[in-house]
């Protein structure tokens, strides 16, 4: 089990491969498919005005980002009413659905880590190689024990895209992954697709 | 009539906390199945040790709640109005205690509803008047990436060579096993629905995983392939989480419904591990949980 503290360094990076079990340590930031959408048309393809505290938003998100971690997430909170925060529930939400944006927004905010579920394809795996970053995978569904490992949430920007898809800025402490893309240029998932493709392919060639 | 909200309020809980026994007993057979030292088997024990974390602090197993899916079967006498009214008071509720995320998200504006409560199709409430005096809600939690991954066959599928029969019906299965890969959060459990039109069909792949696991196809031809299908499945290699590994589906589970002559639609609707379904039984005074 290797720990990693955020914000990670090149050394850490490069010293991951798939496969490899890890723990992060440090603030990340929480971020699906709203939270995408609006980076990139805002910030990175600039085809939508900024609106609202959108700027202010963004001149707080770059230090966190830079060298640090996005999570796809969108967790069950307690203390809403309060705005006494706590994470019930934080599992991985399945992040494929980024693909098409996670590259331009890790290259954009020097993001090192993407923690999530399922995989991504290509284009992050390029992403990746350049920044240089890697892909964790957390837990899919393992919701309640990930929780534990989230210390404090110490704040939230837009709440107006819902609960699920706000960006949530949290401490967490020993939080378990696997990488399973690496900056090296190596995916499990792509190794895993291919395997499975061919055993497909010869279960189709059988009549039953 | 009697106001059920605060039981119901309970099933919701039970639900999204505690899964069921049969799902953690096929969970448990699954970490034997893979090598130690692997990522599946750790996979497999992490998601372990959370369903027993989940159920010991009545936390939601997943933080994707899902779409909140109920079947009522109602004795005579009992008003679908009102008990709609008592499963969306008991929704809500449950939002505000944080058992469920809120997870209604409005189409055209985007707009979270923030208890749960959207259309009338979400919650998604389907009711049957039964005889007797005994009344049974099933619920079922299925989560959107799960839901992603399901999929809907026209046969003949010229692309994977399947005919219009069951040989068909397990090829174009396996491809959409292959398909989801790990992104449903395998181990998955799948529900079939062989027939119907586009809607029905869909409906019919959902409602057969409120079946047991462990409870057989009373069709011995479809228990024969629910088992050849599993097993296939699991050579794909997909394993838990797409991380390579022996047990890629818990279970399949398929129903037949009636077609028209010009369609022959498989419909594949994909659950992940967290498999939450749960029974509450009223009857009289007595209710059960099961």
């Amino acid at each position: 089990m290797r720990k990693i503290t955020i914000p990670i360094s090149d050394e850490d990076i490069l010293g991951l491969k798939v496969g490899d079990a890890v723990t992060l340590t440090g603030i990340m930031v929480t971020g699906r498919d709203a939270a995408h959408k609006w980076m990139i048309e805002t910030f990175i393809k600039q085809i939508r005005a900024p609106q609202g505290d959108d700027l202010k938003i963004y001149k707080a998100l770059r230090p966190l980002l830079e060298g640090g971690v996005i999570y796809h997430c969108g967790p069950v909170v307690a203390g809403l009413d309060t705005q006494d925060y706590k994470f019930v529930a934080a599992g991985p939400t399945t992040s494929t659905r980024e693909e098409p944006y996670q590259g331009d927004v890790m290259r954009h905010f020097k993001i090192k880590g993407v923690v999530g579920k399922g995989g991504m394809g290509p284009k992050t795996l390029a992403a990746c190689q350049e920044i240089p970053g890697v892909y964790l995978h957390a837990i899919g569904g393992a919701a309640s024990l990930i929780a534990k490992s989230v210390e404090r949430v110490l704040g939230v920007y837009k709440m107006e895209f819902g609960v699920p898809e706000a960006m949530w800025v949290i401490k967490v402490k020993d939080f378990p992954a696997v990488v399973t893309m690496d900056a090296h240029g190596e995916s499990l998932h792509a190794e895993v697709q291919q395997k499975s493709k061919a055993v497909l392919d010869t279960l189709l060639a059988s009549p039953r | 009539m009697q106001d059920l909200s605060e039981h119901i309020l309970e099933l919701i809980r039970l639900t999204a906390t505690d899964l069921p026994p049969d799902v953690e007993a096929a969970l448990q057979q699954a970490v034997e199945q893979e090598q130690p030292g692997t990522a599946a088997r750790s996979a497999l024990e992490t998601i372990l040790k959370n369903v027993a974390l989940a159920r010991q602090d009545s936390t939601p197993i997943c933080q994707d709640t899902g779409t909140p899916i109920f079947y009522v079967y109602q004795p005579e006498g009992w008003s679908t109005r009102k008990l709609r009214e008592q499963i969306e008071s008991a929704v809500a509720q449950a939002t505000a205690h944080a058992y469920l995320r809120p997870n209604a998200v409005d189409a055209l504006s985007g707009k979270n509803s923030g208890n749960n409560l959207g259309d009338k199709h979400f919650p998604s409430i389907h009711f049957e008047e039964i005889e007797g005096e005994t009344l049974t809600i099933d619920l079922m939690l299925k989560g959107g990436g799960c839901e992603n991954v399901g999929a809907q066959y026209s046969l003949p599928n010229s692309a994977l060579g399947a005919g219009r029969d069951l040989a068909g019906v397990r090829k174009v299965i396996l491809d959409a096993v292959y398909n989801a890969q790990g992104k449903g959060c395998a181990p998955g459990i799948l529900g079939v629905a062989i027939g119907g039109d586009r809607g029905s069909s869909f409906y019919g792949s959902k409602e057969v995983l409120f079946r047991r696991l462990d409870e057989p196809n009373a069709n011995a031809e479809l228990a024969t392939m629910e088992g050849q299908l599993t097993a296939e499945a699991n050579q794909l290699g997909i394993g838990p989480m797409g991380f390579g590994g022996n047990t890629t589906l818990l279970g399949t589970k398929i129903s037949n419904l009636h077609r028209l002559p010009a369609s022959y639609f498989v419909s594949v609707s994909y659950m992940c591990w967290a498999y939450r379904r749960r029974r509450m039984i009223v009857s009289g005074d007595t209710i059960k949980y099961e």
